[in-house]
């Protein structure tokens, strides 16, 4: 087994009265994409604060590449890029001023800015605007030129703190083919934190995260199993005798409905052609509905992600953003 | 709980840390320092030139209050300690510069704010650069554009009736210089405690205001009252203007009537008060969390 890149050991933040993080503990192997699923306040930024040196733990311990966050942070530092929550350009330089910039603040050598600037630039589609003033990028640019900015150091680990949050369905999309391609052509770890509960199926484990405790951490496909699995709904001319005939045969429980019958399975899509292979006259039609991460969160917290608190933070998000832009 | 596709052993606590990652030791030492307060002092000269109106605007207002006030109170006042024949428009001259080097100068440090309201001083601050060095490129940036600024006003001299030599405009680029970097340390340390920029006026009324009123940058220094002399001779400020006049006034009878300190004395002071706003700026920088 490898060494973990991250690594978190009862990790707490306390802001005066309010335990933010309540003791996490986790470890991210080198490679990984790993997510942060939780509503707003439930203390990913604040995790994500910690590790990247920017606050310091109220109490327990955290490594990155090795490098204890609180003893060594310059280390720490040097090993990671971060993409914040809100734009962290300078609207009045070019995307090409704000990289050197960077590039100098991370000493980056003299000689290797140049092919750096170009191979990011290139990764994200920018090459062609490279002069141009970052006040003239839509959202979507400025987030992937913020991307370009957190790998031309390279390091080890980039933070994404809600990578996608105020951006359109296809820019979303485009990010993400970004990230699933720098893991694959360079072997960054990526560490993001979203509360698109679609979004965290990109990733390859997820930490459930709520009120600063993680209540389940596991690939997405692990923690919907944890729901119990798929619904299949089949549509059959005799549903009870079909109900009867799957508990006899695979011995499930089927429930007959109105000419349905409904069977939660474990990988539903694998079961299906069993079933249309041994009643053939029984089946006309089948839906197989995984269970969504919705549905896990739901389960393991009692309460829903509260899209409708995060939609509102979003709007004043997207406002503080237009007034930026002028 | 199926857990079959779990790729990471589960974290035992207590465990060694990992040992680093040599990669990662790169790129430290002073050269970096310098690299990184280097590329800040380089973002505010850059944006500097591309805010053309910003350079206008800084030379417009000196000019406006150059044109009326300085022919209006010349018109009406005379100070006895000013001698016959020498205009309101001379006298006021040395503070004007002093002015634009003081507008310029917080101005500059006072951007961190909207640096922190749109997010790039995060990038600034995650970064692996020592505060202190922030804190120099910073310093070292307002101090240049408020001195280039300054000298831009110089071409007006003529205007005026002044007429300058070498050795006076590197006295007065040297003042310029030292008295800016001393002023955007000052502005560093009230920036770093504001959060937004509605408390940038009242930073301006009752600290910026004040402090180029009591230089005597609009009347001479003498004759005050008590209470009034000691405020200005407290002010930085005054020393600042009061070596500028010497230069401007160089060779000229008003020095003696106007000048009140020596040069030296002047320059000595504003290091001081330099090295006292610097080292401010660094632990108020250092102190933040994030």
């Amino acid at each position: 087994m490898q060494q973990p890149i991250i690594d978190v050991c009862d990790l707490v933040k306390r802001f005066g009265a309010v335990e933010a993080v309540r003791g996490v503990t986790f470890s991210v192997a080198a490679g990984e994409i790993f997510g942060f699923l939780g509503p707003n306040g439930a203390g990913k930024t604040t995790t994500i604060k910690m590790l990247a040196t920017l606050l310091r733990p109220t109490s327990g311990r955290a490594a990155l590449a090795g490098y204890d966050v609180v003893a060594h942070p310059g280390d720490v530092r040097r090993s990671m890029g971060i993409v914040f929550q809100d734009p962290s350009l300078d609207n009045r330089l070019t995307a090409e001023q704000n990289l050197r910039f960077h590039a100098m603040l991370y000493g980056v050598p003299s000689a290797e800015v140049e092919p750096r600037l170009a191979a990011v630039l290139e990764m994200v589609d920018l090459g062609e605007r490279r002069r141009a003033a970052v006040a003239t990028y839509s959202g979507g640019m400025k987030r992937r030129l913020e991307i370009a900015r957190g790998l031309l150091h390279r390091p080890r680990v980039l933070f994404l703190d809600e990578p996608t949050l105020g951006l359109d369905l296809q820019t979303r999309n485009h990010i993400w083919e970004y990230v699933v391609d720098l893991r694959r052509r360079d072997g960054v770890t990526v560490f993001m934190t979203t509360h698109y509960i679609e979004e965290s199926e990109h990733c390859d484990r997820i930490a459930i995260i709520d009120g600063g405790r993680i209540v389940a951490l596991d690939t997405p496909d692990a923690l919907r199993r944890q729901v119990g699995g798929d619904v299949i709904t089949i549509t059959s001319p005799d549903a009870p005798a079909l109900a009867r005939e799957i508990e006899a045969r695979f011995g499930v429980r089927a429930r007959a409905t109105d000419g349905q019958v409904i069977v939660e399975q474990e990988r539903g899509a694998e079961f299906v052609p069993r079933v249309a292979a041994a009643f053939p006259s029984l089946v006309t039609a089948v839906a197989v509905k995984r269970p969504t991460l919705d549905d896990v969160f739901l389960k393991l917290t009692g309460h829903e992600i509260r899209e409708e608190s995060a939609s509102s933070t979003d709007q004043l998000r997207t406002m503080a953003r237009a007034w930026g832009r002028r | 709980m199926a857990s079959a596709a779990r790729t990471m052993p589960p974290v035992e606590p207590g465990r060694p840390p990992v040992p680093p990652h040599p990669a990662a030791a790169r790129s430290t030492g002073w050269r970096h320092e310098v690299r990184a307060a280097y590329a800040i002092w380089l973002r505010e000269l850059i944006r500097f030139v591309s805010e053309r109106a910003r350079i206008v605007g800084a030379l417009g207002q000196p000019l406006i209050y150059l044109a009326i006030m300085g022919t209006g109170f010349g018109a009406t006042f005379r100070s006895a300690a000013v001698p016959r024949g020498f205009s309101y428009l001379e006298f006021m001259y040395p503070g004007v510069l002093g002015m634009t080097v003081l507008f310029t100068a917080i101005f500059s440090a006072i951007s961190i704010i909207w640096d922190r309201e749109f997010g790039f001083l995060k990038e600034i601050l995650v970064a692996p650069v020592a505060r202190g060095s922030i804190v120099a490129g910073k310093v070292a940036g307002g101090a240049t554009v408020a001195t280039l600024q300054g000298v831009l006003l110089l071409i007006l001299a003529p205007l005026v009736g002044v007429h300058l030599g070498l050795v006076q405009v590197a006295g007065i680029a040297l003042v310029m210089l030292l008295v800016a970097a001393a002023l955007t340390s000052f502005g560093l340390v009230i920036a770093s405690r504001m959060q937004t920029m509605e408390g940038f006026q009242v930073v301006m009324n009752f600290l910026v205001l004040p402090l180029w009123l009591l230089s005597g940058a609009f009347f001479p220094l003498r004759g005050l009252p008590l209470w009034m002399t000691v405020l200005t001779r407290i002010d930085p400020l005054t020393y600042a203007v009061d070596a500028l006049r010497g230069m401007v006034y160089a060779g000229s009878p008003l020095a003696q009537a106007l000048v009140v300190h020596p040069y030296r004395l002047n320059v000595a002071i504003i290091v001081l008060f330099l090295a006292a706003m610097l080292t401010a700026a660094i632990v108020t920088f250092k102190s933040r969390e994030d």
